[in-house]
């Protein structure tokens, strides 16, 4: 099989997986899309890298671009072929399945996030909080 | 430079650790210290994308520069890099979704029977 072919059974599998067979659904929440939002932009610069400097090369028999590396056209964007958006797509889609199933099963679900951002936002909302009850007679 | 070039696709993997690490230090989204679930999660994708890979190695689908990789092969053929990949980015990956989870209050986890612990959804 060529990449292109390959890299398209990767996302209609990764789509089966979601919706028919793990039923974890994150293809219909926006919490996957916005977070999928950002990981596809990262890897415009990452695998541009890769590409770009020609770390990793491509047979042109197997992908829909020819042999030229350019930035943008020829089925690539950011030097990468765009077989390798759909091979990022399967790989991510996987993993945060299986992250949210094991959630579900009880597996590390915990604990409440802890980071600086996190507590200053508490604290934040429960001086509104505060504020809001001393305002009232 | 020669001997700095073959570190060059180890370097954008350092790159995605550094760039990541704010979001469990500071966002606080306790990716890398679920260590159960995470192992559980990364280790089918490894065992996965490594076979694809090895696939597409063998079918001369792609090949590595060896004057910018460690040299290091695994299982005869794949860059020791490739299988850090497959750690390295489906935890940026999870890392991302748990962040977008806390700052939005989305529970990444959505059942009716177990409530996500992870995440606040009102203060």
């Amino acid at each position: 099989m060529t990449y292109t072919q390959l890299a398209l059974l990767g996302v209609l599998g990764a789509v089966l997986l979601d919706l028919a067979v793990l039923r974890v659904g994150l293809l219909r929440r926006a919490l996957f899309w916005i977070a999928y939002a950002i990981m596809a932009f990262f890897q415009l610069f990452t695998n541009g890298w890769l590409t770009g400097r020609e770390i990793v090369t491509y047979n042109p028999d197997t992908t829909l671009t020819s042999g030229q590396v350019v930035l943008l056209g020829d089925w690539r964007i950011a030097y990468a072929p765009v077989e390798d958006l759909m091979f990022g797509f399967a790989m991510i889609v996987l993993t945060l399945d299986l992250w949210v199933v094991w959630g579900r099963r009880g597996i590390d679900r915990g604990p409440y996030a802890d980071g600086p951002w996190q507590r200053r936002r508490d604290e934040r909302e429960a001086q509104a909080a505060q504020r809001a009850r001393t305002a009232r007679p | 430079m020669e001997g700095l070039s073959q570190y060059a696709y180890l370097a954008v993997l350092g790159f995605v650790l550094l760039v990541t690490a704010p979001l469990e230090l500071y966002l606080g989204v306790r990716v890398w210290r679920r260590p159960r679930r995470l192992a559980l999660t990364v280790l089918p994708v490894v065992v996965v994308f490594v076979v694809w890979d090895l696939y597409a190695i063998s079918r001369d689908h792609w090949f590595f520069d060896p004057d910018q990789t460690t040299g290091v092969l695994l299982l005869g053929s794949l860059p020791l890099e490739e299988l850090l990949f497959f750690v390295v980015v489906p935890i940026a990956g999870i890392m991302t979704l748990e962040a977008v989870s806390v700052v939005r209050r989305w529970p990444a986890v959505q059942d009716s029977t177990v409530q996500d612990t992870s995440v606040r959804e009102t203060p």
